[in-house]
This record gives C-alpha cells, structure tokens and sequence, in this order.
C-alpha cells in the first residue's frame, strides 16, 4: 500500500516552499500588518515575487536586508533600521518578524534586539512587534504559517472576559475560501474571529492611491480576546500542538478547542457545520442545506463520469487530505496522495479519509518531490492530477488534465477566488472534475460529440 | 506624504533641476521594501539559460523552489535548466555540515542526466557553516569527468552586481576548455542575451545574414561545449553589461578578445549594434549586407509601427528594469513610438549609467536607484503615467493603480528584442493602454464621470 519509493538524496521540482513565505501570508492577514524578514534582501523579494504571481496583488514585504558585515557581526542594527524605516513609512499597527535561515544560523537573539528597540525607539508608543522563528531548514511554508498564527496568538492574547465568540483558524486557504467562511458564521449567527484573513488585504479593488497596507485583515483587538472566546475551531489534521494556536489557546485560557479537517467534501462541511451549530444553538441554515441538496443532486447527475477514475492529488498536506476526502465521496480513485510535508500526521489522516469510500488504497507519501510523484505517476497510469499550477508539466508529460487548486496557481488568472471549502467550494470542485473528465473524452474522440 | 525615506533622497535625482549626482550600486537600505533580489538571484539569471548544465541549489528549500522555471529563457535542445535541483538543506546537515550531501546529490544527479557540467550555487547559510564547496566540486568533477563549478553566491555578500560576478568567475572556468579549429575570422559570441521568448535565435539569424558566425551563446540557448570554445571567438557582443560586461573583462584579459556593448532593444540601437559589428570586421561587403538587412527589416516594420505611433503619440511611459543598459534602449524605443518617458530607474544602475540616463531624458524626468513600492506608486501618480514597464514585481503596482503595464522582464513570453521585437513591444504598449477596461478604474472612471457630465 504504502511501499516507499527510492530514497533519494536530492530534491528536484520541489513540493513545498520555505517557512518564512507561510509566516508572510498570515501576518498579511491581520489588519495593519506589515511582514518583515529578518535575513537577506533576497528572501523578501523572491517571496514578494511568488506571491504576487498567484494573487495578482501588491504584498509588501519588508527586510533587514543584511550584508556581509551585518552576517558575521550580527544583524541587530540593520533589523532595527529597518524597523525604524517601516514603522515611519507604513505606519503599520503592528510588524510580523519572521527569520530566516541567515539569521537564525548566525544566532540573532531577536527578542532581546526587540527588547532594545523598544527601549531605544518606542518611549512614545509605536507598532506592536511580533516575532516568529521560521529558519526554512524545518518544515515548510505550512509550518511558518502556523508558527506565525501560533505566534500571534501566544503575544497579543491576554486574560479576557468571557466574550460569546468564537475562534476560527483556517490554516491556509483561498481568498474566497476565507469570504466563504466568513459568510457561513454571519450566516449561523456566530460572531466570530477569523485568523489569518487575507481575504481583502490579498484580493481588494482596484483604488486611487496605492494603499501603505491594504484594508481588511484580522482586527487586532480580536485576536487579543480570542482568549475570552467560548471555543476555537482549528482546521487540519497534521497540525502539530507546538504550533497549534487553538492547543495554546485551550491551554492557557481553557478556551474549548475542536481540531477538524479542512471543510472540503460533504463529510468534512458536514462535520463543520454540526459544529458551527452546536455552537449557534441553531439549526444549520436553510441556505447551507439547500447548497448540500444542490450539491448532491449534481453528484448523482454527474457520477458516471468520475466514478474509477483514477486521480493523483499533491500540495500542502491539510488541503490533500480534505481533497483526497471529497475524491473518495464522489467515486474517483485517488492512486497517489503526495506532500512535500513530513508532518507525520498525513498518511493516517488519508487512509481515514478513504476508509469505506475507496476501492483501494492510494499510495500516499510525505516529503516527496515532483521527480518523484512523476515517477510513481508514470506507473499508476491517473486520469488527471488535482493540485496547484507547479504539477502541470507532469500532467503535460502524461497527457492528462490537471485540475488546478490551492496555492500557487501561477498559469492561470483567479488562484486566490478559487473555491474549495463547504458546499459551495465541493459544488464547484465537482464541476471542474466532472467537466474535465467529460472534456478529455469529448477531445480525444474521433466523433466530436456535442452532447453529453 | 513624502513616499521616500530620508535616506532615499540621494537616490532619486530629476533631470535638469540640479547638478547631476546619484547615490547607487550599494546594499538595499533596511525596512525600505527594495525590489532587488540578491547574490544568488543575480549568479542564477545569468547562469539560468545554458540547458545542458545542472543546476543544483546548495541550501534550504526556498532558493531552489522559488527559482523553479520561471523564466522565459528557450532552449533549442536539453531542457535540463528548467528543473529546480536542491539539496533541501535540514537542520542537521546545519549542524553537521553539508558537504556530504552535496556530495551525494551531485552524484546522483550527474548519475541521472549526464549534464555537460554542473553549476553548484552557495546561499547564505553554506557562506556561514563553511562548507567546503570548492573541495566537494573538484572531487565530483574528477570523479565524474565534467567540468563541476562552485558558484559562490551567498545571498548576503552584497547585490545582484555581485552575483553577476560570481556567475562570471564561474563560467571564466569553462572558457578555454575546448577546441577552436574551425572558427571563422568573422565570429563572435553574443553575452547577456538570455533568449527570452527565443530571442536569441532572431539575433543569431541577423548575425548570420551579415556572415558572421556566432560560436557560444551566453547564455541564452547555452551550451556548455560552446562555451568552453568561446575563446576561439574575434569578438564579444554584451547587452545587458551590468550581467556579463564582467566575463568580456576576464576574455580580454585572458585571450585578448575585445568586446562591443549592444543593444537589440529598438530599431536604433539594434540597428546601431549590428552596424558597430561591421565596421568593427572592416569588411566592406559585410557592410553592405548588414545596410541591406537593416532596410529590409524596417520596411517590413515602419508600416504597421506607425499606426501605433498614431495611437500612442504623446502617452507617457514609467520605466523600472533590473539594468540600466536596457532602460537605455527603452527610452528610445518610447521615442519611437511617439511616447514620452518621464520616469526611469533600475536595480543595480551605476554612476555613469545613470549620468547617461540624466543625459538622454528630457528635462524633470525622474531617475532612480534601487526603488520601492511606495516611491514607484507614488511616481506613477505624480507623473500621471500611462504605462509602467517592469518586472512581476512592479506589475501590481501598477494594476492596483489602474495603470497599463508591460512586462519587460525575465518571465515574459513575448519576444521584445530585434527588429521583430519593436513591432511586439509597440503591440504590447498598444494592447494594454488602448485597453477599455481603465475607463472603469477609480483613477480615470472620475474623469470619464466628467466628461460625459459635460456632454
């Protein structure tokens, strides 16, 4: 079942990215932040680039821009001149420092350089500022995102009054997954904090001036009292509890915290929902359970063209296990479920996911690179790939459909309003499967039929 | 609001409203959101495009992963440059050091492709524990019978400029390897065009009409065999200076070669450049030739460049690139098409390329070092810009904005350079600020709101 393939020392086409990249985006979603590397110029800009190619935003990026000096003596004074520089420039609320593998490897005590800033510089007020340690030789982007998420939870939260709300942290998901989510809790009468939430601050409007920190984002003074919230819903199965904000939260505030997988599929949104409305004290709402309705009507309407076929899905571990889950409901044989994750969590979280629903069991790998999902490809013959935009030259190769979802889309226009969560993101998710099988039919027959 | 930080000021100089002087070619001031990249992007643009290479990362993930096919650079054979090779540094090789690693992942991959040679970049964290680089290199590379060249590119050790550098030294390594029978007195080897969007296979063709034979690309459509037998060259063409004017240095010092610095960026200067080959060959015939192709190319061109002319005459242009060379050729190319340039800078610009830039723009145009976010958008307001010319980066400063845009960058899929290139680059200019979709933007939709109030 889970035979492993060879071992290889080198990594080629990789399937994750760095940490410090995860700890950007999140700090992005919390309202007048601004992320700030702590490292080489480089990073910061090649992390700017890569967003900016699947959002199509602005994402402003700050560094300590360290030189060589600054290497061998230490990057105190440059990450405190740039923090002086961004404080004046962005006016930001608050900064999110994360590391790098320069200045972790060079052993800057960031908090105590943190300490003497505000000593030096912060008499009169200034910024809130955040730390994380995100050195990229552990883990990937997904962990950075959640050592910022846990980061920010664990410094600006304080012993609050019981407040009737309620916590939600995603984990990484689109733009519209998150204007989803937020409709959903309006929706069940929750009043609740949504942390990160890029949602306007990586897909606003077009403006007249371009803005110092876009709107939108997380509201600080949510977060400080999530610790008086009546629960924490926490998304992903391979969070660890050293970076789980929600464990944090449930720890050292006794805040309840209920762990589910990311809402994609109809047992997944199921599972939310009866949580959501355990919390309301209501019924779910009639628009959600018309949308599951709709939802499988068009699954018994469109069966018969997924059921057996055969599906190889990659990305981050969480959204794998969530797309993995809904493949299994709607009959498709995920043959090969990848990660460039190594959480340890991944391989039971997918073999639960498909108990009773799959034929057989898929492959299903950790810390794999795209050499060598092609090669297990090339033997397990899928009819398509369900991942983001880096998978598409295996598709290619093989001739086959990809189904792009997740993060980066860097081929297509509208990576961050893809759907994926609830009713809504499986009906569209449905639509794309169906109608790719049904397009990859209709293009290789020699008939050309018009009609289904 | 003042957009540039007082340290900033020296970096930002306005033609004709004082005596000229540029603060530039220096580290990124911090907290400042520079669109530079480092050491390690600048060595990896330039080495990108020779396709039989390997080109593995020594590092952590992130170098490797987000330099993943990301550029438009087109080969005519192996394809290997398009491949993202690490070795994924973990925290014990940190701590353990990573040299065996490198040693492993170099065999294996060389076991794998068969490269023609291989390319090993260090990044920040190898340049602190000290791997011996150097020594894992010349061991492979004896093991192995391929030339096998550290790249030293440490993100930190200064700016791009530097890693263009460490991608000369490297490559200075490969030259003179191979044989030179054959070559033609009239040849030469075309540096610093990366064959975006097959670019270079336009310019090698008009070199080829003159009778000159091209012996290595460097390092668009590269090949490590020709490379290795460039020395057999008379000559070296170099665009973009800032990139491989290094490596012409290093030919002149080791063979004698000289060199000439090009353009094909706008009919005059690749008109230009292919003339100053000429003449430097003193062949009469050859000039002939190269008068002949030059008319036939701007016959077929003149026509439909004017009808954009037409359209985009007295629009105005914002220009920020990764050298300044190239800003040159743009803001002529703008002058071709009638359009104006009132803004100009780049990421790694010197002080005579920018004395140049001062020299040939009209006066009150913006020039500047080393930019950002918040100074390029606030430029583009100031200036009431109609197109933004730049990279990934700068687009969605521009689009937030509701400003066109064209991608002049190492990513892009259009071919911009030759005489071709001319009639894209006014189609590309003319296809996004002719585009209806700015009368929708807030920054014009309340101009369109007045004008029709006025109707």
């Amino acid at each position: 079942m889970t035979k492993m393939p060879p071992q290889y020392v080198s990594t080629t086409n990789a399937c994750k990215l760095c940490k410090p990249l995860g700890a950007s985006l999140a700090f992005r979603g919390v309202e007048g932040a601004v992320p700030f590397l702590h490292g080489s110029q480089g990073c910061a800009t090649y992390m700017r680039r890569y967003i900016i190619s699947h959002f199509n935003e602005p994402i402003d990026i700050a560094s300590s821009s360290l030189g060589e000096k600054n290497a061998v003596y230490g990057g105190g004074a440059n990450l405190k001149l740039g923090l002086k520089n961004v404080s004046e420039k962005y006016h930001p609320a608050l900064i999110g420092i994360a590391t790098t593998c320069l200045t972790e490897t060079i052993g800057d005590d960031v908090k105590m350089l943190l300490f003497q800033y505000r000593q030096e510089f912060m008499q009169d007020g200034g910024p809130l500022l955040l730390q994380v340690s995100t050195p990229s030789y552990s883990g990937t982007h997904m962990e950075g995102f959640h050592a910022a998420v846990r980061a920010l939870v664990e410094q600006l939260t304080a012993e609050a009054e019981a407040n009737g709300t309620v916590n939600i942290l995603p984990g990484f998901l689109s733009a519209a997954d998150l204007r989803s989510l937020k409709e959903i809790l309006v929706d069940c009468g929750l009043i609740a904090t949504v942390l990160p939430d890029f949602s306007e601050t990586l897909d606003g409007p077009a403006l007249r001036d371009y803005p110092l920190i876009p709107k939108g984002g997380t509201k600080i003074s949510d977060i400080r009292s999530m610790s008086g919230a009546k629960a924490t819903v926490e998304f992903g199965y391979t969070l660890p509890d050293p970076l789980s904000g929600g464990k944090y939260l449930e720890k050292t505030y006794g805040v309840p915290l209920q762990r589910l997988g990311m809402p994609v599929g109809i047992r997944e949104t199921g599972r939310f929902f009866e949580v959501l409305s355990r919390l309301s004290g209501k019924p779910i709402p009639e628009k959600y359970a018309m949308a599951r309705g709709r939802l499988v009507d068009s699954l018994v309407d469109g069966h018969k063209y997924v059921f057996g076929k055969r599906a190889v899905v990659y990305g981050e571990e969480d959204l794998v296990i969530g797309l993995t889950s809904f493949l299994a409901e709607i009959g498709v044989q995920p043959v090969l479920c990848a990660s460039g994750g190594t959480s340890g969590g991944f391989v039971k979280a997918i073999e639960k996911a498909v108990e009773g629903f799959a034929v057989e069991m898929p492959r299903i790998h950790e810390g794999m690179d795209f050499h060598e999902i092609g090669e297990l490809a090339a033997e397990l013959k899928p009819d398509f790939f369900l991942g983001h935009s880096k998978g598409y030259a295996l598709a290619r190769g093989l001739s086959i459909p990809l189904i792009r979802v997740g993060f980066p889309i860097h081929d297509r226009v509208g990576g961050q309003r893809l759907l994926h969560i609830g009713y809504h993101g499986a009906q569209q998710l449905f639509d794309l499967i169906a109608n790719a099988m049904v397009m990859a039919k209709q293009d290789s027959s020699e008939v050309g039929y018009s009609y289904m | 609001m003042e957009a540039a930080l007082q340290e900033r000021q020296d970096s930002i100089h306005r033609t004709g409203e004082a005596p000229f002087a540029m603060d530039c070619n220096k580290d990124s001031l911090a907290g400042a959101v520079s669109q530079r990249a480092c050491v390690f992007c600048g060595s990896r643009v330039v080495l990108y495009p020779i396709a039989d290479a390997l080109h593995l990362v020594h590092g952590p993930i992130g170098c490797a992963v987000y330099t993943w096919d990301i550029r438009g650079a087109l080969s005519s054979g192996p394809e290997l440059h398009r491949l993202s090779f690490s070795t994924d540094m973990q925290e014990i090789d940190v701590i353990f050091g990573g040299e065996k690693k490198l040693y492993n992942a170099l065999i294996e991959l060389i076991d794998r492709h068969a490269p023609k040679a291989a390319f090993v970049y260090s990044t920040c964290i190898v340049g602190i524990i000290g791997d011996d680089m150097q020594a894992v290199c010349r061991r492979v590379s004896e093991e192995k019978g391929i030339p096998v060249l550290p790249v030293q590119s440490e993100g930190f050790k200064g700016n791009k400029r530097e890693g263009y550098k460490a991608a000369c030294n490297a490559m200075r390594q490969l030259v003179g390897m191979g044989d030179t029978s054959g070559i033609s007195k009239y040849s030469l080897n075309i540096l610093g065009d990366f064959n975006l969007a097959g670019e270079i296979w336009l310019i090698r063709e008009y070199f080829t009409r003159m009778g000159v034979e091209v012996v290595a690309n460097i390092t668009g459509d590269g090949r490590v065999g020709d490379i290795q037998r460039a020395h057999g060259a008379a000559l070296n063409v170099v665009q973009c200076s800032g990139s491989t004017m290094d490596l012409a240095r290093m030919m002149e010092e080791d063979y004698g070669i000289p060199s000439l610095r090009v353009s094909y960026f706008g009919v005059e200067d690749m008109a230009e450049s292919l003339y100053a080959v000429a003449a430097f060959f003193k062949d009469e015939e050859m000039m002939r030739r190269t008068r002949e192709l030059v008319k036939e190319e701007l016959s077929l061109l003149m026509p439909e460049l004017m009808r954009y002319r037409q359209a985009l005459a007295g629009k105005r242009a914002a220009i920020y690139v990764g050298g300044a060379f190239k800003a040159f050729s743009l803001v002529k190319a703008f002058r071709t098409i009638g359009m104006q340039v009132v803004m100009v800078g780049s990421q790694t610009g010197t002080p005579e390329d920018y004395a140049e830039l001062a020299e040939i723009t009209d006066p009150g145009t913006i020039i500047v070092d080393d930019s950002n976010p918040l100074e390029l958008s606030s430029f583009l307001q100031e200036k009431e810009v109609d197109i933004f010319v730049g990279g990934v980066k700068e687009r969605p400063i521009a689009y937030k904005l509701g400003v066109a845009f064209c991608d002049h960058n190492h990513e892009r899929k259009e071919m911009l350079a030759g005489f071709t290139g001319m009639l894209n680059f006014a189609r590309e200019v003319y296809g996004s600020v002719m585009s209806p979709v700015w009368r929708f933007v807030p920054r014009k939709s309340e101009i369109v709101q007045e004008e029709s109030s006025h109707d």
